[in-house]
């Protein structure tokens, strides 16, 4: 089972007591909010969780798995995701326990 | 932007809400998504994208300074997949129009 936008809802709901449609709305508004920036270029810092970075990919020649065909794949903007050091140790630490 | 910026930019957006319960909101998204991947649970934010773990198994090292083999343990970390409207958008911006999705 994966924790989805309905979980994160549903905890805001649970816990801090925002209604439901509340809840729903600014999860939505958080990962649009994140969408945003990135896609306007900037970077975003959570601090404690991670940072997600923009990288810029030249072209580069490619090629077609199944036919073997060989196409360029153009230069392009892509999204990666640095975890911070509280969020790495969290994840790690728990997979010893 | 920044935790703090996007906590300004939230409690802009969604007036009613108090400033308080906006910071208490995005930290509880974060601690959940945190706490998922504590528990080797995959995360799916639709148009966003996933973080699930990726497990590193033990390896023999070297130190770089000595050269000599060390054991390094198995680990997991923490991996994110950029979603389709993400990756999409992103690019989008710095793509001239028509060789767009060409190669996707």
């Amino acid at each position: 089972m994966a924790l989805t936008k309905a979980e994160l809802a549903e905890a805001l709901f649970d816990e801090l007591g925002l209604n439901k449609r509340e809840a729903k709305e600014f999860v939505d508004l958080f990962f649009e909010t994140l969408r945003n920036c990135l896609e306007k270029g900037g970077e975003v810092k959570l601090s404690g969780f991670g940072n997600f970075e923009l990288r810029t990919k030249n072209s580069r020649p490619g090629r077609n798995p199944k036919t073997g065909e060989e196409i360029p794949i153009s230069a392009r903007r892509v999204v990666t995701f640095r975890p911070g050091q509280k969020l790495r140790l969290r994840v790690d630490v728990d997979a010893r326990t | 932007m920044t935790k703090s910026e996007l906590i300004e930019h939230l409690a802009n957006q969604q007036a009613h809400l108090l400033q308080k319960d906006v910071e208490l909101s995005v930290r509880l998204i974060l601690d959940r998504i945190s706490q998922a991947l504590g528990r080797d649970e995959r995360v799916e934010i639709r148009g966003f994208g996933s973080f699930s773990l990726h497990h590193r198994p033990a390896r023999v090292g070297r130190n770089p300074k000595t050269g000599e083999p060390v054991e390094i343990a198995s680990k997991r970390v923490p991996h994110f997949k950029p979603g389709k409207e993400l990756r999409e958008r992103v690019n989008a911006s710095v793509q001239p129009e028509g060789t767009r999705g060409s190669t996707s």
